[in-house]
Order: C-alpha cells, then sequence, then structure tokens
C-alpha cells in the first residue's frame, strides 16, 4: 500500500458539489414572506444532513429542535415547547463539538430573537400569517417600478410602451437605464434556474429603442401649488407626479442645472448629460416651473415658501462632502471627490498630466474620481481603503471597471496624515497598514496592524469618504433634524412643520438614485392626500399576457463596455447597449412571477396608484 | 380572435381565452379541481395541466391564455400520470373517510379520484388538524382543507369580507379565519358561500339533524316545521329530483313524512312581514325627518350582520321588522299556541331555510319575545335533504299534499322573497294597495327583478315618487352603502340579499360544483308567483284572521312586541 495518495474529485462529488451550488442560488433568490420558523427548520434538516454523528448535541439536539418546530408548524406546539426550543437550541450552541452543531444551533436562536412574533404565532394560534410576496423584482424596487410588465413590453418590441409603463412609477427610466443599482436583480427568481435577468440593461435598450415618449396629460389644473426645493431625481419626481395630478410645481434649485447629484455627481462616462437631459425634459414637459440658482436661506425662506404654496417638499439631497479629519487635510492639492466630478461635469476640468493621484474611500464615488482622475491624465491613481476590496461598498463592476482601467487598490490602509513641502503642497499620503479583523454588525472591521507607517507618495489627493446634508438653514426654520439629516415620518411629511413634506437623501443620507425617486413618488401621493385629493397616477398600457417561458437554463446577457485602453481617454458612456437579439433572448428569460407562482393567487400587478 | 388545436380539433375563441374554456368550445372536457371561473384562478391544484407542443412543461388550462397555433393535447400519458399523481398527492393531505363525509357523491375530489381511477394511494398521509368551535353556524375542517382557496376568493371578491386567508407557507400553508381568530370574532356575515363554493368536504354547516331527530321522536312535543319560500326551488336538487317532480305539495308531503305536527310555511309570514314592513315604509316615507332614510330590509341575517359590523352607523336605516322566520316563531309560540291550546314550551318549532345565517339569527335575544327561543332549530335545505334521506323517504313517489293551516297560507308575493328583488317587489305590490286603496298589475314592478348586483328604479306611487335600490351580493352591498354614505345615491327604500341572487342562491342550499343555480331557482319562484291566485300579501285570508283574532293591526302594540326588534341593542 502506498504511503500517500493523490485523489481527484469524482463524478459524484462533482454533481454534490453543483448541488451546493444550485442550493446557495436558491438561498440567495429566497422569495421575501417565507413562514421564518419553516425556514428555520429546513435549514435545520440541511444541517443535519452535514453532521458526522460523533456527538449528542448536534446527532440528537438538531433532530429533536426540528421535530419540535414541526409540532409549532403543523398547530400542536405550544409556549412551553417555544421554551424547550430555546433550551435545546442554546445547549447545542454551547455545547456542541463543531461549527456544524453549534452554528446551526446559534442560527435557531438568532431565527427566534428576530422573529419572537411569528414563533409565538406558531405556538398560540398555529400558524403565522403568511406575508409572501408575488413579484420579487417589483417587491424590491423602492418605486416598485412594474418590471416583468416592461420586460413583456421590451420582448415584444414595444419600447414605447415600455417607457410609459415604466414612468408610471418612475420619471427617471433613462438615468436609471444607466445608472440605478438594481435592487430588483438581487432576488429573480430566475436565479433558480440559472442566473438573475439583466433588468437594468433591459431597460437601456428599451430607453435606446423607444423614440420619443411624451408624457401623459396631465389632470385638471386644481389650483393648488407645490414648492419643491432640490432639483434632484427625488424633488423631480415628486414635481412630475404631481403636475400630472394637476397641482402647479415650482422647483428651486441652487445649481443652475437641474438633476442634483445625478448631474454634478455622476461622470459622464457612466450618466452622458443628454440622457439626463431626456428625463428632465419630459418632467418639465408636464408644466413644472423652475428657479434655478436659487438657494434656500440666501434667495428665500422656508417660511416664504410655506406662505406663498399649498405644500413644501424638502429633496435636498446630501451634497457636501466630508472630511477625513487627519493632519494636512487642508494642504493644496487635497481636493473633494464630488468637488472634483462636479468641475467635470461644468466642463472646468484640471490638468492631472503626469500627476500621481491618491483616491481615499471605497464607495462609488471614489470608483469614480479614481476613473475620471485616469481621464484626466493622472500617471497613477491609486485608491487607498482601510478595510478590504471584499468589503467596498462600490459595485463590483465598477471595482473591476476601475481596476481595468489601471488603477491600483491599496487596501488595508487606513490614512493618517498628508505629507507636504515648505510650500503646504501634498507630496505624500502617510498611511498605517490595518488587519481585518472582528465581524461587527455584520461587516469585517480592520484595526492596527503590526507594521509601520507608510508613505504614499502623490501629488493630488481626492477625498472620497462620504457626503453629508446640509440642513442647517432648515434646522432652523424648525424643520426637525437628527446628525444633519432632516427627520420625517412614514408619509414623508415632516412632523410639527404643517404642510411640508421631505425625501430623498436629505432625509435617509447618501443613498442610491431609485431610493430618491421612490421617496419622491411617496411624497408626491402623500402631499395629494394632504391638499385633499386622490389622484391616481396610472399607465394606459396593456401588458401581454404571460406566455410560455424559456425554462431551460440560459445564460445571462451581460452589456459589453468599449475597450479600457480606449474608454480611459474620454468621457464617452462607456457601455454599449444589448442587441436586439439580445435583448429578446433576455427578456424571454423572465419567469413571469406576476402571472406564475403566488401572483396567480394574489395578483401580480398594481394598476395604479 | 386565436386559432388553435386542441386533441386535433380546431377552435378559434376571441383572445384571452383560456386553454380549459376553449376547450368547452369543441366539447373537451378538462378536469379541474381548484377553478372557480374568474373567482379562483389559481392554477394551485395542477389537475387541468395539458401538454402545449414546442414547451417543456405541462400547462394550467385554467389560467393559461390561448395562443395562435397553439397545439395541445389533454390526455397524453404525461398529462394523466400527472393528474394522478397530483391528485394522490392531494389525497395524502386530504382526511378521505367519504363514507362519513357530508359531501360524500357531491365531492369534486372524490369525483376526480374514482374518474382517476386512483385505489392504491402511494403516499403516507400527513393530515393537519386544527382546532374549531363546533358551535358556530359554519364548521371548517382543516384536515379535508385541499388549499384550493377558492373560499379566501369568493369571501374577498363575492362578499369583500375576506373572512378567510392563508397562514404559513409551504406545507404548512393552511387556509384559516384570518388572524388566526374565531369566526365569531371577525367580520363574518355567515352567508354561508364559502360552504356552497368548497369542492370537497373542508366547510359545511352545523348539523342539527340529531336535535329535530330527537324532538320529533319525543311525545310531549308539538313539532311545527316552516319553510321558506326559497327551499322549495332547490329541495329537490340533493335528492336527484327533478324540479317538475319537486313540487311546493311534494315537499310538504315529505316533511310530513319525517314526522311533523304541522307543515307550515315561511310564505306565512312573509306576507306578514309585508304588512309590517311595508307599513313601516310608508310611516317613514309620510313621517320624513323622524327615522333615517332609505330604509333598509331586515329580513336577510347576513345583510344585517354585515351592515351591524362593517358600517354600525347605518343601523338605524335597517326596517325593525323582525325576519319572517323570527316573525313565524313568534306567532307560532304565541297566536298559534293559544289557537291549539298547547303550551309554548311544548312547541317545536323548526325552520327549513336556504342559510347558514338564520342559524346564527334563531339565538339572538332581541328576536325572540314569544318565548325563550321563537325558533327552536333551524336546519338548511340540505340537512332537510339529509334527513329525508336518512328516513328512506321515497320522495318520488309521495303525493302531493296541501301545507297546515292556518300558518300555511301564503300569496305569490311571498313566494318571491327567496329571489333577488323579491321582497322589495311584493312590498311594492301593498305599497300602492295600502297608499291607493287599489291593487296594482301585479307584475307592475318587475324592473326590480334580475341578476345585476345592483339595480335601481323609480315608481310613482299615488303622486309620490319611490326611488328603490335592490342588491344580492355583498360586495355589491358595500358599493351600495358607499354610494349612500358619499351621497352618490339617493334612495327611499334598498334591498339587499347577502346571497348573490337571493336565497335562491343561498349558502344553506344543495349545490353542484361550478354552477351557480340562483338564477334558474329564482325564476322557478317567479313561476310560482305567477301562477298562484293571491299575489299580494294584503290578501292572505289567514294574515287578515292574525290581526283580526290577535295582532289587531300592522304597527300596533302586540305586533310591536311580536313581529319587532330593536335594531340598535341587537349587536354583534
Amino acid at each position: 500500500m502506498s504511503r500517500l495518495k493523490f485523489t481527484r474529485e469524482d463524478q459524484a462529488q462533482r454533481i454534490l458539489d453543483d448541488l451546493y451550488a444550485n442550493l446557495g442560488r436558491r438561498i440567495a433568490a429566497a422569495p421575501r414572506g417565507n413562514c421564518p420558523v419553516e425556514l428555520t427548520r429546513a435549514f435545520l434538516t440541511l444541517s443535519l444532513a452535514q453532521s458526522c454523528g460523533k456527538c449528542i448535541p448536534c446527532r440528537i439536539g438538531l433532530d429533536r429542535l426540528s421535530a419540535l418546530l414541526n409540532s409549532l408548524l403543523d398547530g400542536t406546539g405550544t409556549e412551553e415547547d417555544l421554551q424547550t426550543v430555546l433550551r435545546t437550541a442554546q445547549t447545542i450552541a454551547d455545547s456542541a463539538d463543531c461549527a456544524i452543531g453549534y452554528e446551526a444551533a446559534q442560527m435557531v436562536l438568532d431565527g427566534f430573537q428576530a422573529f419572537q412574533d411569528d414563533y409565538l404565532a406558531h405556538a398560540t394560534q398555529g400558524s403565522c400569517t403568511a406575508n409572501f410576496t408575488s413579484v420579487p423584482c417589483v417587491d424590491l424596487c423602492p418605486a416598485h417600478v412594474d418590471i416583468p410588465g416592461y420586460i413583456a413590453l421590451t420582448g415584444e418590441g414595444r419600447c414605447a410602451d415600455a417607457v410609459r409603463l415604466i414612468r408610471k412609477d418612475n420619471p427617471f427610466p433613462s438615468v436609471c437605464a444607466l445608472v440605478c443599482e438594481h435592487p430588483c436583480e438581487s432576488h429573480c427568481r430566475r436565479t433558480v434556474v440559472d442566473a438573475p435577468l439583466n433588468i437594468r440593461s433591459i431597460k437601456r435598450y428599451a430607453m435606446d429603442n423607444a423614440g420619443d415618449v411624451p408624457a401623459p396629460t396631465c389632470a385638471p389644473a386644481t389650483g393648488k401649488k407645490v414648492a419643491i426645493v432640490g432639483g434632484g431625481p427625488s424633488g423631480l419626481t415628486a414635481a412630475y407626479f404631481l403636475s400630472l395630478m394637476g397641482h402647479k410645481c415650482t422647483v428651486f434649485d441652487k445649481n443652475p442645472k437641474l438633476g442634483g447629484m445625478l448631474r454634478y455627481g455622476i461622470p459622464a462616462y457612466r450618466l452622458p448629460g443628454d440622457y439626463l437631459e431626456r428625463d428632465i425634459n419630459t418632467i418639465l414637459s408636464t408644466g413644472v416651473e423652475v428657479h434655478s440658482n436659487c438657494a434656500i436661506g440666501r434667495d428665500v425662506t422656508l417660511e416664504q415658501l410655506r406662505q406663498d404654496y399649498d405644500s413644501v417638499y424638502l429633496a435636498i439631497g446630501a451634497s457636501t462632502h466630508k472630511n477625513l479629519g487627519i493632519p494636512g487635510e487642508d494642504a493644496t492639492g487635497v481636493l473633494s471627490a464630488i468637488q472634483l466630478l462636479e468641475a467635470t461635469i461644468r466642463k472646468e476640468n484640471p490638468d492631472f498630466t503626469g500627476k500621481r493621484v491618491v483616491v481615499v474611500g471605497g464607495g462609488n464615488v471614489a470608483m469614480d474620481a479614481s476613473r475620471t482622475a485616469i481621464r484626466l491624465g493622472a500617471s497613477s491613481v491609486t485608491c487607498v481603503y482601510r478595510r478590504r476590496i471584499a468589503d467596498m461598498t462600490a459595485l463590483p463592476e465598477e471595482i473591476e471597471g476601475a481596476l481595468a482601467e489601471g488603477v491600483e487598490v491599496e487596501s488595508l490602509k487606513a490614512p493618517v496624515r498628508v505629507e507636504t513641502d515648505e510650500n503646504g503642497q501634498v507630496v505624500g499620503l502617510v498611511v498605517q497598514p490595518q488587519i481585518i479583523g472582528k465581524v461587527m454588525g455584520g461587516r469585517p472591521s480592520p484595526s492596527k496592524a503590526d507594521k509601520p507607517e507608510e508613505l504614499i507618495p502623490c501629488d493630488i489627493i481626492l477625498m472620497a469618504v462620504g457626503q453629508a446634508v446640509d440642513s442647517g438653514d432648515f434646522a432652523q426654520s424648525g424643520v426637525p433634524t437628527k446628525r444633519d439629516n432632516i427627520v420625517t415620518l412614514s408619509d414623508s411629511s415632516v412632523p410639527g412643520v404643517a404642510g411640508v413634506f421631505s425625501g430623498g437623501d436629505g432625509v435617509s443620507g447618501p443613498a442610491t438614485v431609485i431610493l430618491a425617486i421612490a421617496a419622491g413618488k411617496v411624497a408626491a401621493a402623500n402631499i395629494d392626500n394632504y391638499l385633499g385629493f386622490h389622484h391616481e397616477i396610472s399607465a394606459d398600457v396593456e401588458v401581454p399576457a404571460a406566455s410560455f417561458r424559456l425554462t431551460n437554463a440560459c445564460g445571462r446577457v451581460d452589456p459589453t463596455e468599449r475597450p479600457s485602453h480606449e474608454r480611459k481617454t474620454d468621457f464617452a458612456l462607456m457601455e454599449h447597449c444589448m442587441s436586439q437579439q439580445e435583448a429578446v433572448q433576455e427578456c424571454s428569460r423572465c419567469l413571469r412571477c406576476d402571472h406564475y407562482g403566488y401572483a396567480g393567487f394574489r395578483g401580480g400587478r398594481e394598476e395604479k396608484w | 380572435m386565436v386559432t388553435l388545436i386542441i386533441d386535433n380539433k380546431t377552435v378559434t375563441v376571441p383572445k384571452g381565452t383560456t386553454i380549459l374554456e376553449a376547450a368547452k368550445e369543441v366539447d373537451i372536457h378538462i378536469p379541474s379541481l381548484c377553478y372557480l371561473k374568474e373567482i379562483n384562478e389559481v392554477a394551485s391544484c395542477r389537475v387541468c395541466c395539458v401538454e402545449v407542443e414546442g414547451i417543456n412543461k405541462l400547462a394550467a388550462a385554467c389560467n393559461t391564455p390561448v395562443e395562435e397555433g397553439m397545439v395541445i393535447r389533454t390526455n397524453t400519458q404525461r398529462v394523466r400520470l400527472a393528474r394522478k399523481t397530483n391528485l394522490e398527492l392531494i389525497l395524502s393531505q386530504h382526511t378521505d373517510h367519504c363514507v362519513s363525509c357530508v359531501r360524500s357523491g357531491n365531492c369534486s375530489l372524490q369525483k376526480l379520484a374514482n374518474d382517476m381511477n386512483l385505489y392504491d394511494l402511494p403516499y403516507p398521509k400527513a393530515i393537519t388538524k386544527r382546532p374549531w368551535d363546533w358551535h358556530l353556524p359554519i364548521i371548517r375542517i382543516n384536515s379535508k382543507c385541499i388549499k384550493c382557496l377558492r373560499c379566501i376568493n369568493i369571501c374577498e371578491k363575492i362578499q369583500s369580507l375576506g373572512v378567510w386567508e392563508m397562514a404559513g407557507t409551504g406545507t404548512h400553508a393552511i387556509v384559516r379565519v384570518k388572524g388566526g381568530l374565531k369566526m365569531n370574532e371577525v367580520n363574518c356575515a355567515y352567508c354561508g358561500q364559502c360552504i356552497t363554493h368548497c369542492p370537497v368536504g373542508a366547510l359545511r354547516e352545523r348539523d342539527d339533524t340529531e336535535q329535530v331527530f330527537a324532538a320529533l321522536a319525543d311525545p310531549s312535543k308539538t313539532v311545527v316545521f316552516q319553510v321558506a319560500p326559497a327551499v322549495r326551488a332547490a329541495w329537490g336538487d340533493g335528492l336527484g329530483l327533478p324540479p317538475e317532480e319537486a313540487t311546493e305539495k311534494r315537499m310538504a308531503a315529505a316533511i310530513r313524512a319525517l314526522g311533523a305536527d304541522y307543515v307550515f310555511d315561511t310564505n306565512f309570514s312573509a306576507d306578514l312581514t309585508i304588512m309590517e314592513e311595508g307599513s313601516e315604509f310608508i310611516q317613514r316615507m309620510t313621517h320624513p325627518g323622524e327615522s333615517p332614510m332609505p330604509m333598509f330590509t331586515s329580513c336577510c341575517p347576513g345583510w344585517v350582520r354585515f351592515l351591524k359590523l362593517e358600517y354600525p352607523e347605518l343601523v338605524p336605516h335597517l326596517s325593525t321588522a323582525k325576519s319572517p322566520q323570527q316573525m313565524f316563531g313568534a306567532v307560532t309560540k304565541s297566536y298559534f299556541a293559544e289557537k291549539i291550546g298547547v303550551d309554548p314550551k311544548d312547541i317545536y318549532c323548526v325552520s327549513i331555510m336556504p342559510c347558514t345565517a338564520k342559524k346564527y339569527e334563531s339565538n339572538v335575544p332581541e328576536v325572540n319575545d314569544a318565548s325563550d327561543k321563537d325558533v327552536d332549530m333551524v336546519l338548511t335545505t340540505r340537512e332537510l335533504d339529509r334527513m329525508l334521506r336518512s328516513l328512506h323517504v321515497n320522495v318520488k313517489n309521495l303525493p302531493e299534499e296541501e301545507f297546515d293551516s292556518p300558518l300555511g297560507e301564503g300569496t305569490g308575493a311571498a313566494v318571491i322573497f327567496g329571489a333577488t328583488g323579491g321582497v322589495m317587489e311584493a312590498a311594492l305590490r301593498s305599497a300602492h294597495f295600502l297608499l291607493t286603496g287599489q291593487n296594482p298589475d301585479p307584475d307592475a314592478f318587475q324592473e326590480v327583478r334580475g341578476s345585476k348586483g345592483w339595480r335601481e328604479a323609480t315608481f310613482d306611487i299615488n303622486r309620490t315618487t319611490v326611488r328603490l335600490a335592490v342588491a344580492s351580493g355583498l360586495s355589491n352591498a358595500r358599493d351600495l352603502v358607499e354610494a349612500i354614505r358619499h351621497g352618490q345615491a339617493k334612495y327611499d327604500f334598498v334591498e339587499v340579499m347577502a346571497c348573490p341572487g337571493g336565497c335562491a342562491g343561498g349558502g344553506g342550499q344543495p349545490f353542484r360544483d361550478g354552477q351557480e343555480l340562483a338564477e334558474e331557482r329564482g325564476a322557478r319562484l317567479y313561476d310560482l308567483d305567477a301562477a298562484n291566485p293571491v299575489r299580494f300579501s294584503h290578501e292572505n285570508t289567514q294574515v287578515h284572521k292574525l290581526y283580526a283574532d290577535y295582532l289587531e293591526q300592522p304597527l300596533g302594540h302586540k305586533s310591536h312586541h311580536l313581529l319587532h326588534t330593536d335594531q340598535t341593542k341587537w349587536t354583534l
């Protein structure tokens, strides 16, 4: 017999691994609203299947836990059984010999903490109330855009109708076609088969092929006037819907042009101005009046607006940059990333030719700044981040794109101070290497590593460490704030200030464009109610009946980009649109959750709101 | 139009038609279980699945719209096996004690399982039992529920109440009263539409037949039966008796064959209701400002419960007149008891109703004034049929017999109480007489008939304009009430029946899965009205005699005590 043996993965193991991968996708695409007790029991069963059987707590305990949960599920379990569940789970968590046992039990304990009401409902009423959602993508889209509807329309080549349907919930289809973070894709049921649909790219195809799609006609004028402070996605969304409802809307914006962060915070290679203009023009075509270069507190006061208008919507965004608070931050050559992006939008491009640029931060703005610096001719761009690349909050495709364009990432480096020369000009950034450690709040946190400080020599430092809300003037007018963010109720009204509503980044802090749009939609509905109306917004578009779908596994179409060596020299849009062939295939992958599955019972479409 | 091929037959149907409906056009029957046209097209049972050429999955015929050029096969081996397996799976979670199930012989699952040749079931049983309060008029047996979800949708869409919900997920998904509450803790009208649309025996009325058998066997009891108008249009259905044989008089004979001492007719008290409610209406019309208008009818306990639960502020609109059932009980235990010299305690009053809510109503203290319990027991039409079957009464060969006197006399106006619009029409016929002193043409008010869920009409009686509305089905009733509340509709008199089509479609009637029988049963009642020589409630001679000998006059002191109730005191 040989002393050592080299083993190859056998066929059976490969199939098992495939099954695990399949299961992983299924878990990732888990529908929302499943009974948590049912899921916990299922995970217990899986854990038990992984148990070797050596130790009591895992071998028997997990099985008995599963039996107890079963009794809760079939309505025979009691409150006493709940106590036994807890005691058993705690014992397994405390005394199992390996992670297969104690982690499984910990999952039960964590689940119990989070879903106490559901567990109690099972013990006292036999079941919890199912809160299953029909259509995952619509549910997860903050604006609840009718995604299966517009995919079906796009698949039939009815792109203009697709745009009309999107606009029922979101007046920024053109912008979202390029820069939406697409939370809709995260639980797409298609993931169970192969991969989520490329929803954002389908929207891009629809937009690029829809031609001119005018806004619907407005309801008869109500005589009511609404002031909207901030011409970003949230303010303009509210203005669009309120105009459609027949209210006269006036947008006040401190900048010369509308769009907010969409215009001044996103580089043109990701969102060219004409895409933004297209949405803004449609919104303005409904009769929205605009006062640009008009800042609240400077040119007009909130009190005046409250007097002159029947309602006010504050959509002030989060556009001021944050500082790190390290020595030397005020040196020449240290810029805020947002200011750089704004300057390039204004076509006031600084010349970085031959400059070594360091970007501090790991979010999308850091990536935008890094890639912009490359396009401005920097000889090197180094992105400094105190955690790992895996912990960056930027979208993976943004990081990938930046790396492809030559951006270096120095991860696990915490900025300590800016080094300057005798003229106060930046010569480098001193960083302290970090070690990744304990998971806190769901994220591994870095701490100081046993390594000496390092100097990263550079000529320019771009700070991309977050943005803040500039709410000082509003707070003085009595608008409640919490850490600078405006405080609202769930109907987006500002408590204590009658007739004033607020939403978007100014309330949430910096977030995504679709969240800002959703906030504008919610505010529009509630302002309409506040003004004493109940207008309904709908789209006069008939969605094609659900047809048989492509259920055999099929790859997801990802859009291609201009080659990095070419795109990094200019600010032209870098992403290609899908071809018609690709769009039709991608649309046909949609499983039509608006018809199949739970939608057959609870419906899959809100035709109006 | 869309053209497709089903089992080699070409069929052309309008766009949007489902495969199942298209197949019917060419006489191809695709079996189904959960499907209820336009109400429950949820495709949950997967029994209607069919093969579609070019598609790798089977399609649910019930909610898949046809497409141009589709080629469908409804009976391949793959389809048959899928149907069979799905049925076997349903049966593994279903208590199939068919011999002791009230739905045996009228169960869609039983029929399908038999049709599909299912005998050796491969799966171990996994039955979920849930507790139920057996005192409620409606009984739910979870272990028989196949989660077709019909009850949820019928209650939500047709009755606008949403009493049922789906709870839990996965294999533990169940149907239950919303929030896990008891039925008497939520806004249930007890209409029983969930029962008549359940494909299996998971829902039924509380069976009270044994108590009636016991009373019939008790020599100290004088057992008096009353039979609601709509019962005569449906009682034969549960006995396999065709309508032409299931006559009113044969029904009277059948009940007598059970051992009843007196076979009376709720038609009598329907006429009495018209005298009281009609007079009340004229009183309200001629004394504006004293009582809220419009006046709502109060004979349907499902509707009365609905109003009290959903719109308590509108309760004063309800007529104070009791329902014909309770008027009958009150007269039986006072006037009639006196007349035959029997202590009311020794009279056992049984009521045969097309209704499950009547079981509730008979226990309401505010409508029991002649004794502790004016109507001792309420049975549905289905329970009557079951009593007849259990006594092996050969109804087919029974000679026809008359109802007993005095409380067995009813007019044509009374019998149409069983159809939507009937109470209104009967009231109008007598109101016309009371206001003008002359009988109208008995068919003068037939505009209020029909199957539309919410109808309205305006009549000029003695230079007074009377604006009327009639609704059946509580969703329609809700629309009507909302329109009144928002000032969008103005009426003087409103009739509401909780069940679509009125009592003819009542939740206590015999039923056949997938068929709505209210309209044809209602038509039978209108035929009986037309054939009755007396078509005005105020011409019921025994009602006259009742007033002359006992009650004195409509809305009089005794009537007030026995035949009316304080709707505001009757709370839920």
